[in-house]
């Protein structure tokens, strides 16, 4: 039995602990919870942004898996990117970390220069790419050419697109380089000295003592890469326009995801669908599709991550 | 959970689902009074200095002749801004807007984005038949609908580069498919594995050579009586688009093509390919007889309209057309002031010519076509010809705007590319995908 003194006590207790929670609780609510009860409410909805919105069932969910041209196309190319582009800029980032931190010389011009690129604006960074890569005219190809090599169609050619844009990606990766470095230099000398000692050699030195320092990082690299990977929408969408010169008017539609839609991504598409054509419905159904997609990677690389942390343990 | 906790956050999701269920306010009613004092925004495309030049003549000539009225105007804004603009509302939101594509009128109409025009039309005494041009009207509404008028109107001919002709030994332009594509072949000069000259960039990417602008030739009908899709059944399209494929083997292939296409400037910047020479003939609108002037060729410009196929020879003259439209944004608190600009920007005659003649556009208003203050160049009058013809035709205006042109169109890249060679069954799946994709904003 609990005195009503306490209970008044218990119940103040409660409200304060509230109000301490309330910033948390507000920017949750409004920018997560909101947005989320929305998206779900709309994607049942038909809803064109200015009459109000009516009840379809489960139309949008069918149109989009079923009818919708573009979504098989952009979740294809949305998981290619997942599983290549941000592998191997996980790769190269903790190459680039590993060979600047081995640097004797010239290290910081070195960390300059890789990092540079990673701040040069999206859209100027695509257009450059496209120029540089532009099958008729740009100089890749001249190169390739004058010593004899194949040269590829890059944002013209639906085989090279994406390895176009990996490229573009693998270029930019100043910010995973800054965070390997930082945890390369992280790793205690001492161990490598007494794994030295003990006839480690460079690889073995690597396996059993760099790589169960840096894990942690690996694992956010992965993570984070995932996410901003589901969330690719300027470098492609820039590559597509540039290459197929089209910019739309009468009559002259901006085909989506130019070459044969090896550049859509889903974020394209929620564009498409709810900014274009009115149809918040659509969009929103593409919206959850990205976000459960990214719970679904990211619970699947936390729950294999906490294992390799654990083993590395 | 404490029972109180669950009650908040329960109570906190219903509020936030309930506000979320709100919609949009109703369109106001134009109640303003026009004649007091008032600014309103006037969004539109235009950006380059001289398009600029010409629309702010026009503006200022409105302001001398309404001086109660206000305009700010916001340059260089596309479909997508305008939609999320209206969309959206409030202070900033434009009152009075102008797309330059036509394809998403049945999208602004059906969705009562612009306000409805036939109140203002009535109460100025605006005789539409009288005004208007009838394509013109017809692309400015969707099902009875008049959300928008035109404001400037675009032909598409074929422009020719007169010294090439001459080289080629060709003496007149083409007036039939078989002739232009004996002239295309004739003007195509192979040098390597690709061009030093290509007589017509066939592909679908070359710019304005698209699937819709192509099928104008053919007159054809986009949509049955009862709203279907009707890509298969009208043999209009498997006509062009054989045609089409077939120029594109004449010419060397498509993968050819593809990698010359690759090597042509902007489209509307100096280096357009038929401005540099590396294409002797082009499909284009009145628009580029101004900008090829300005970019300062070095040949002598030919216009004629567009060849048509053999079997239509007598409808020789005809042409795709577009332009540019203009209307009032349902949620404007200004809506009467706002329909004095746009009935000044399109109905009155010397504002329709001197905008017409500043940025090198067809007029849009009878008056204004007949008028002797009109840009007298007879490469210009050529495109009035094919405006004023009557088999002269458009895209119709659908609830999802250009979705149909689009599926039209990726089949199109589909079959040309050699992708799909099944030509009636994909024109047929086209239709599938385009019902498909009207039933969905239904």
């Amino acid at each position: 039995m609990i005195s009503p003194g306490l209970r008044q006590k218990r119940r103040r207790e409660a409200l304060r602990n509230v109000a301490f929670l309330s910033p948390w609780l507000i920017g949750v609510s409004v920018f997560f919870l909101y947005p989320l009860i929305s998206t779900v409410y709309f994607s049942f909805m038909r809803y064109d942004g200015f009459t109000p919105p009516t009840w379809t069932g489960l139309k949008n969910w069918q149109y989009v898996f079923t009818d919708y041209p573009f979504f098989w196309p952009a979740l294809r190319n949305t998981l290619w990117l997942v599983v290549v582009m941000v592998t191997l800029r996980v790769i190269f980032g903790l190459g680039i970390g590993l060979l600047i931190t081995k640097v004797k010389t010239g290290a910081g011009f070195f960390r300059t220069a890789f990092y540079l690129p990673y701040l040069a604006p999206p859209v100027a960074a695509t257009m450059a790419f496209a120029f540089l890569l532009n099958p008729g005219t740009g100089p890749v190809n001249n190169i390739l050419g004058a010593i004899g090599l194949p040269q590829p169609g890059w944002f013209n050619d639906p085989h090279w697109s994406k390895p176009a844009l990996t490229l573009l990606a693998l270029w930019g990766i100043g910010d995973l380089m800054v965070i390997f470095m930082a945890s390369l230099l992280d790793v205690p000398q001492e161990q490598y000295e007494a794994a030295s000692l003990d006839g480690a050699g460079r690889w073995q030195q690597f396996r059993f003592v760099t790589l169960p320092n840096i894990s942690p990082i690996i694992l956010f690299a992965v993570v984070t890469g995932v996410i901003q990977t589901m969330q690719y929408y300027t470098q492609p969408l820039v590559a597509g326009k540039v290459a197929s010169g089209i910019i739309g008017g009468s009559g002259q539609q901006v085909e989506p995801g130019y070459p044969d839609k090896s550049t859509l991504t889903l974020p394209q598409l929620v564009y498409h669908l709810g900014f274009q054509r009115f149809d918040t419905g659509g969009a929103c159904v593409i919206a959850l599709v990205l976000f459960a997609l990214a719970m679904v990677f990211t619970a699947l690389l936390m729950r294999r991550g906490s294992g390799f942390l654990a083993t590395n343990d | 959970m404490h029972r109180s906790t669950r009650a908040l956050i329960g109570t906190t999701a219903v509020a936030l689902l309930a506000t979320a269920c709100t919609g949009t306010s109703a369109a106001p009613q134009a109640n303003d009074d026009a004649t007091k004092d008032v600014t309103i925004t006037f969004w539109h495309g235009w950006s380059s200095p001289a398009e600029s030049a010409g629309i702010n003549a026009n503006i200022k000539a409105f302001e001398a002749a309404h001086p109660n009225i206000h305009v700010k105007t916001v340059g260089n804004i596309n479909d997508d801004k305008i939609k999320q603009a209206l969309r959206a509302g409030g202070a900033n939101a434009p009152d009075v807007v102008s797309s330059f594509t036509t394809d998403n009128v049945g999208t602004f109409c059906s969705s009562n984005v612009l306000a409805d025009l036939k109140p203002f039309l009535d109460k100025s005494g605006v005789d539409l038949d009288k005004t208007f041009p009838k394509a013109l009207q017809d692309y400015t509404q969707f099902e009875g609908k008049r959300c928008t008028l035109p404001l400037l109107n675009d032909a598409y001919g074929l422009y020719y580069n007169k010294a090439a002709f001459k080289a080629a030994g060709i003496t007149a332009p083409p007036k039939t498919l078989s002739e232009f594509d004996a002239d295309a072949k004739k003007l195509t000069k192979v040098k390597g594995d690709s061009y030093s000259q290509l007589g017509f960039m066939p592909n679908f990417h070359g710019y304005e050579s698209t699937t819709t602008h192509f099928a104008a030739q053919w007159n054809p009908t986009y949509f049955t009586a009862d709203g279907k899709s009707n890509l298969a059944a009208d043999p209009a399209f498997a006509s062009m688009l054989k045609w089409q494929k077939n120029l594109v083997a004449e010419l060397g292939g498509f993968a050819k093509l593809e990698k010359y296409r690759s090597t042509f400037g902007d489209e509307w910047g100096a280096k357009n390919p038929f401005q540099t020479g590396q294409v002797a003939m082009a499909i284009d609108g009145e628009w580029r007889l101004g900008m090829a002037r300005d970019a300062g060729v070095k040949f002598d410009i030919g216009v004629a309209p567009f060849p048509v196929p053999d079997d239509q020879a007598d409808s020789y003259g005809k042409g795709y057309l577009s332009g540019t439209i203009i209307g009032i944004a349902s949620t404007s608190q200004k809506q009467n002031a706002a329909w004095e600009l746009v009935k000044y920007l399109t109905t009155d005659t010397d504002a329709v010519v001197n905008f017409a003649n500043a940025i090198h556009n067809v007029p849009s208003t009878l008056d204004a076509l007949k008028s002797p203050k009109l840009d007298a160049d007879p490469a210009f009058r050529t495109f009035l010809e094919i405006s004023a013809h009557p088999k002269s035709n458009t895209t119709p205006a659908s609830p999802n705007g250009g979705a149909y042109q689009l599926s039209l169109q990726d089949f199109g890249f589909s079959y040309e590319s050699g992708k799909v060679t099944d030509l009636a069954a994909g024109l047929a799946k086209s239709d599938r995908q385009i019902d498909k994709d009207l039933a969905q904003v239904k």
